[in-house]
């Protein structure tokens, strides 16, 4: 009988759990192969004598050297970087805010105005940047950073003020009463009692913010055209594929590069992150 | 050390009144309970007091200053929330500072007071902790202590014992009462349990449906209800009560219910023979009644059959039906009866009580 469980428990735990695990683990395997095939192997044609498209025996890194000497993935790296945090933070800032006043502070049209800025996130960005492209043309911010710093905060304040307006929600709100009868103003019993409850909600809606603007294509594609100003994912893909010409050795060195900050972001702040998705306030 | 003025108060949530022309002087030094079912407007009030909730109309005020207009904070104040309020991110000690540096007391001044507070509560060990590692009562303490602190001239109370267990409950109520005999504050308490309401308040106040049904010591209540709602509430197991109909004959005035014809008490017959014909509510409490032992004058009994035996130990709860009627008795707990059996209960005629049918006032 202890056998039988165990078999089950094969089928139908470790075996889904193993081919889901394969199933998200493969682009990567896929981009760290790519970038370290040489170039021979790379376009070698599957009916080769040779062809082994999972393994190469031959590692290199002239892919890399390629990116990081011949186009200025560093300058796209920094840009992006900058960019996202300084979207970021603005958005988060805006978002904390926004979300405290309408989870706390009675007004009317509260309700009205909550579900307004969630409908504003769910305007696609495919539409969203021909408007916005005028007013970038208007405010002569083409091809700079602000162009981004300033049209990201259009769909992260959104998601951001909903995120932490359902973490506020959670809090119990006597913490808030009781810190006022205490002896702290509004913005006191905010800054001392909630904001530092709060800090997973604000982990977690900072993470997926940044996360956001970091991967962001349609923006930073029509707003930016100079190389030098250019994001990763942009820059990876304008530069990287010249016509019909697709250098897959360094297009998958970009993009594995370009995913390490977020994967070193993602892991530190993991914990709270957690803590943040199941927004659990114990007292 | 004050005293709180409620007049005319008033609370309005868009249509919903919630309270209703409440008037209430709480003296200096006072434990005022405001109890009342769920809804009845109790914690309204006190948070009207608090300044937690807006005024729709009415005047509160504290040591003669009317504090309609004035924010939580400057009220001098100090609440105690049902889930203790405790602020998880802080340690026990920064808990129960807290209010003492929002206020700039000077830190030596404020290790004082929250140590001093700590040794009257018992929770010195405690101070590093945080909220989580705590027991319920102990939070309870630390929310208590928190309180006590400030020093405020007013004690809020909102159900603070309602989340704990049965035996700290009593246990937290005693020292409750302790701790206010000895720091002798201004206290307000919201409570919906009576028997809370009657071990702590000098004064209950009963409230239903936003409006005050009385108020007056604990014995008062219990022995002279206003009505009938106050007198179900007070007391327990409840008071019963059995719609009767009033009979002027042989020169008594007697209550019948079908298969019940008691007699009237000569000193509630007087001011009850204008009703006679008319229906009224008889009340009479469980511990009123016992069995019969054939020494009581003929109208002070009745028959009734056993339905359910409940015996407690201390006492037995019969619960008995007479008539058409459902009753509880409270008997000796020697008593030996079984379901089923008929037994005639007697009544103690000074401990009955009349109520107008319609308006349930006391007659």
């Amino acid at each position: 009988m202890i056998e039988g469980a165990r078999w089950k428990k094969w089928i139908w735990f470790y075996m889904p759990l193993g081919a889901f695990i394969v199933g998200l683990l493969f682009p990567f395997y896929w981009m760290v192969i790519t970038t370290l095939r040489p170039d021979g192997e790379l376009y070698r044609p599957w009916n080769h004598p040779q062809y082994s498209p999972f393994w190469t025996w031959n590692p290199t890194l002239d892919h890399v050297k390629s990116l990081l000497q011949e186009t200025l993935f560093n300058q796209w790296m920094w840009n992006t970087m900058l960019i996202a945090m300084v979207a970021t933070l603005i958005s988060l800032f805006c978002g904390v805010i926004a979300g405290y006043a309408l989870a706390r502070l009675r007004f009317r049209w509260a309700g009205l105005l909550g579900t307004a800025i969630f409908v504003t996130y769910l305007v696609p960005q495919t539409l969203l940047f021909i408007p916005l492209a005028e007013i970038i043309r208007d405010y002569r911010i083409g091809d700079t950073p602000w162009a981004l710093i300033l049209t990201y905060p259009t769909f992260l304040i959104p998601f951001c003020t909903w995120l932490m307006m359902g973490y506020f929600k959670a809090i119990p709100k006597e913490l808030e009463e009781c810190a006022r009868i205490d002896g702290a103003a509004r913005w006191q019993a905010m800054v001392y009692i909630i904001l530092p409850i709060a800090v997973p909600g604000i982990l977690s809606a900072g993470i997926f913010a940044f996360t956001l603007s970091w991967n962001e294509f349609i923006y930073a594609l029509v707003f930016l055209s100079s190389p030098e100003q250019k994001t990763v994912p942009v820059g990876v893909t304008s530069e990287l594929i010249r016509g019909d010409v697709f250098f897959w050795g360094s297009l998958m060195a970009g993009a594995l590069i370009g995913s390490i900050p977020v994967a070193i972001v993602y892991s530190f702040f993991v914990e709270h992150y957690v803590a943040g998705m199941t927004g659990s306030v114990k007292g | 050390m004050a005293k709180v003025l409620l007049r005319d108060l008033n609370k309005k949530f868009d249509a919903t009144h919630v309270v209703k022309d409440v008037n209430l002087e709480i003296h200096d030094h006072e434990f005022v309970v405001l109890v009342g079912p769920s809804g009845c407007g109790k914690t309204t009030t006190l948070r009207m007091v608090a300044g937690l909730e807006d005024i729709t109309s009415g005047e509160i005020s504290i040591d003669g200053r009317v504090v309609n207009d004035l924010a939580p904070m400057d009220r001098d104040i100090a609440m105690v929330f049902q889930n203790y309020a405790l602020y998880p991110h802080m340690s026990v000690y920064q808990n129960m500072s807290f209010g003492l540096r929002m206020r700039k007391f000077e830190k030596p001044e404020i290790d004082k007071r929250v140590r001093e507070a700590a040794e009257i509560l018992g929770i010195q060990p405690l101070l590093e902790r945080r909220p989580r590692q705590l027991s319920g009562g102990q939070r309870q303490r630390v929310a208590l202590g928190r309180a006590i602190v400030r020093n405020p001239r007013v004690f809020l109370f909102d159900e603070p014992l309602s989340n704990l267990d049965a035996a700290l409950r009593v246990q937290m109520r005693v020292e409750l009462k302790r701790l206010h005999d000895r720091l002798e504050t201004t206290a307000i308490y919201v409570t919906h349990d009576q028997v809370e309401a009657m071990t702590l308040g000098d004064r209950v106040v009963v409230m239903k449906d936003g409006v005050i049904q009385q108020q007056g010591a604990p014995l008062e209540l219990y022995e002279r209800p206003a009505n009938r709602f106050v007198a179900g509430f007070i007391g327990s197991p409840a008071m019963n009560f059995v719609g009767v109909t009033l009979e002027w004959t042989d020169h008594a005035l007697w209550a019948r219910a079908p298969g019940v014809r008691v007699q009237v008490p000569a000193h509630k017959a007087e001011v009850l023979r204008q009703h006679s014909g008319k229906r009224v509510t008889l009340g009479v409490r469980p511990e009123a009644l016992r069995i019969a032992n054939g020494a009581e004058a003929p109208g002070s009994t009745f028959e009734a059959t056993v339905d359910v035996v409940e015996p407690l130990g201390s006492e037995i709860l019969l619960n008995v039906r007479a008539g058409e009627s459902a009753i509880v008795a409270r008997v000796d707990p020697a008593t030996r009866v079984n379901p089923h059996e008929s037994v005639r209960l007697a009544f103690d005629p000074a401990k009955v009580h009349f109520f107008d049918a319609a308006t349930e006032a006391s007659l």
